[in-house]
This record gives C-alpha cells, sequence and structure tokens, in this order.
C-alpha cells in the first residue's frame, strides 16, 4: 500500500533535483527559472499528500495559491529575462551586475 | 494494485523528468521535459484524489506557463551551448549540496513518527468522496473561509500581469500606431466626398 511518507519521497527527490538544477546550471537562468518550479512543484507535492492523508481540505487550497504565486513569478521572471535580453543582447548570469548587488 | 503500480509508474517518470530538466542540452527539451513532469505530478495528484488540483496543474502549469518559457526560449536568439559550458565544473559541488540535502530529508523522514492528528486539529475537514466532489469541496472551503486569501492571489495575478506589460511593453519611433482620438474626430466633411457623374463618364479622384 502506498502510503504518505511514499509522496515525500517523491517530493523530496523532485527537490533536491531542483536545487541541483541551480547549482549545475549556474549560467542560464532560463533553467534555474525551470528548477525553480520544480522546487515549488516538489511543496505543492508535499501539501497536497498531507492534505489527503490527513483529511484536511487547507492543504489543498494552500497549494492553490503557491501556485498563483508561481505563475505571477514565473511570468514576472521571463518579463525580466526578456527585457534584459533587449538591453544587453546575451543573458549570461555572470553580466548581471549592472546594479552592483 | 493498479494504485499502487500506477503511483511507482508515475513517480519514476516524473524523476526521471525532472533530472532530465537540469541535465538537458537544449533548453526546448528542458521545457518538454518540464512539461513531462507537470503531466506526471497531476497523475500523482489524481492518485491522492485531489482532482481539482490536478486539472489545474495541467490548464495553469502545461497551458500557460510551460507554454510561456517556450515562447522565451525560442523567441531569444542565445548561443546555449555557451551557457552549458561550465556545467561540469559545477557538478561535484552541485552534486555534494544536492546528497546532504537529500540525506536531510531521509533523517527527518526517518525520525519522523506518524501519529494520528487529533480532530481539533483539523481546519477543514474534507468530506466523504461520495458525497462531495473534490472540486466542490474546495469551492465550498476557498469562497467563505479563503475568501480574502483568494482575493489576495488575484491581485497578485493582476500585479504580476501589468508588470509583466509594463516591462516589455515599448514605443518604437517610426511605426505607424493607431491614432484612436483622430480616427473618432474625423467629420463627415473630411471623409465623405460627393461627385455627380454623368453616363458614360469614369469619376476622377
Amino acid at each position: 500500500m502506498i502510503g504518505l511518507s511514499h509522496y515525500l519521497a517523491v517530493a523530496a527527490a523532485l527537490f533536491t533535483i531542483g536545487v541541483f538544477g541551480i547549482f549545475v546550471n549556474r549560467k542560464n537562468i532560463i533553467v534555474i527559472l525551470m528548477s525553480i518550479e520544480l522546487i515549488l512543484l516538489a511543496v505543492n507535492i508535499n501539501l497536497v499528500a498531507f492534505s489527503s492523508f490527513l483529511g484536511d481540505l487547507v492543504g489543498q487550497v494552500f497549494a492553490m495559491f503557491v501556485l498563483t504565486v508561481a505563475a505571477a513569478e514565473a511570468a514576472v521572471g521571463l518579463a525580466i529575462l526578456v527585457v534584459y535580453f533587449r538591453n544587453r543582447g546575451n543573458i549570461a548570469v555572470e553580466d548581471l551586475n549592472l546594479m552592483k548587488g | 494494485m493498479i494504485a499502487v503500480a500506477a503511483f511507482y509508474i508515475l513517480s519514476a517518470i516524473a524523476i526521471a523528468a525532472a533530472f532530465m530538466v537540469v541535465v538537458a542540452r537544449n533548453p526546448v527539451h528542458s521545457v518538454l521535459f518540464l512539461i513531462l513532469t507537470f503531466f506526471t505530478a497531476s497523475g500523482l495528484f489524481v492518485l491522492l484524489g485531489a482532482e481539482f488540483l490536478a486539472m489545474l496543474l495541467i490548464v495553469v502549469y502545461v497551458g500557460a506557463v510551460a507554454v510561456l518559457f517556450l515562447f522565451v526560449v525560442m523567441m531569444l536568439d542565445i548561443d546555449f551551448a555557451e551557457l552549458k559550458a561550465g556545467f561540469f565544473t559545477y557538478l561535484p559541488f552541485g552534486g555534494l549540496i544536492a546528497l546532504i540535502l537529500f540525506g536531510q530529508f531521509a533523517m527527518v523522514g526517518g525520525a519522523w513518527i506518524e501519529k494520528s492528528v487529533t480532530a481539533s486539529a483539523i481546519a477543514a475537514p474534507s468530506p466523504a468522496a461520495a458525497a462531495v466532489s473534490n472540486a466542490e469541496a474546495i469551492g465550498r472551503i476557498l469562497y467563505t473561509d479563503y475568501i480574502f486569501l483568494f482575493q489576495a492571489a488575484g491581485i497578485i495575478l493582476f500585479i504580476a500581469m501589468v508588470g509583466a506589460i509594463a516591462l516589455t511593453l515599448r514605443h518604437r519611433d517610426g511605426i505607424r500606431r493607431q491614432n484612436v482620438s483622430a480616427q473618432v474626430g474625423r467629420t463627415r466633411a473630411a471623409g465623405v466626398e460627393m461627385k455627380d457623374p454623368k453616363p458614360g463618364e469614369g469619376v476622377v479622384f
């Protein structure tokens, strides 16, 4: 029988792959954004798994809000990326030092 | 039995596709593997009894976010091979971090004792699946207890939409644009000219 821990293991694996993707694709900001989406998906799987196994619907409502924020983040992030590419002609992460942060 | 097999197949595909997202050479392939990951994750949601969220995942992520990624990847003229150059230099460090992180997750999972949650701790008990569908049950609490959070989510999406448009909008010179006030303010005298041609003659403008 599939228990809660099985779903938590899948979510942990997805989260780890997302973090790994951020580290190995340090130059490619598009893949970094996709890795963030993977991390948020792992969090959503956790929320829905707990919601299902504890019989509490709030987890699914919260997963919906996570989905909303993820969609907004992707839209604004890609818009910034497009504007940056228009101004600089490339999207290399090392060159993102205009603000001297 | 079928649910068990479906869980293992779906989660194996999800993890493999997620791994391909981060190691694929071509970012277009990365986006397509991301779509596959979302599809299999929505399958997992169906197994968990969260049908509404599964459909939402397909509509929002596959239909909107992944296609947005695909647009951006295909529209930007970038040498992706160059961006992939540092992959193997960061691989040992990234792999180490990932191993440590997964080890920590495993330790937390091993030390975690599953206790039965008391009924008072459950904020919104999910009704029996036979009585109320998942979407209806979510709607009942989303539009009552969580209405303000729901409105806040709408505001967040609205601000994100305005921000994305404001960031990417640009007015270039030398481009003929629609001038609505000039169109609407045109008088009849400026637009229409009456001619009275005789039979057999053409009309010269």
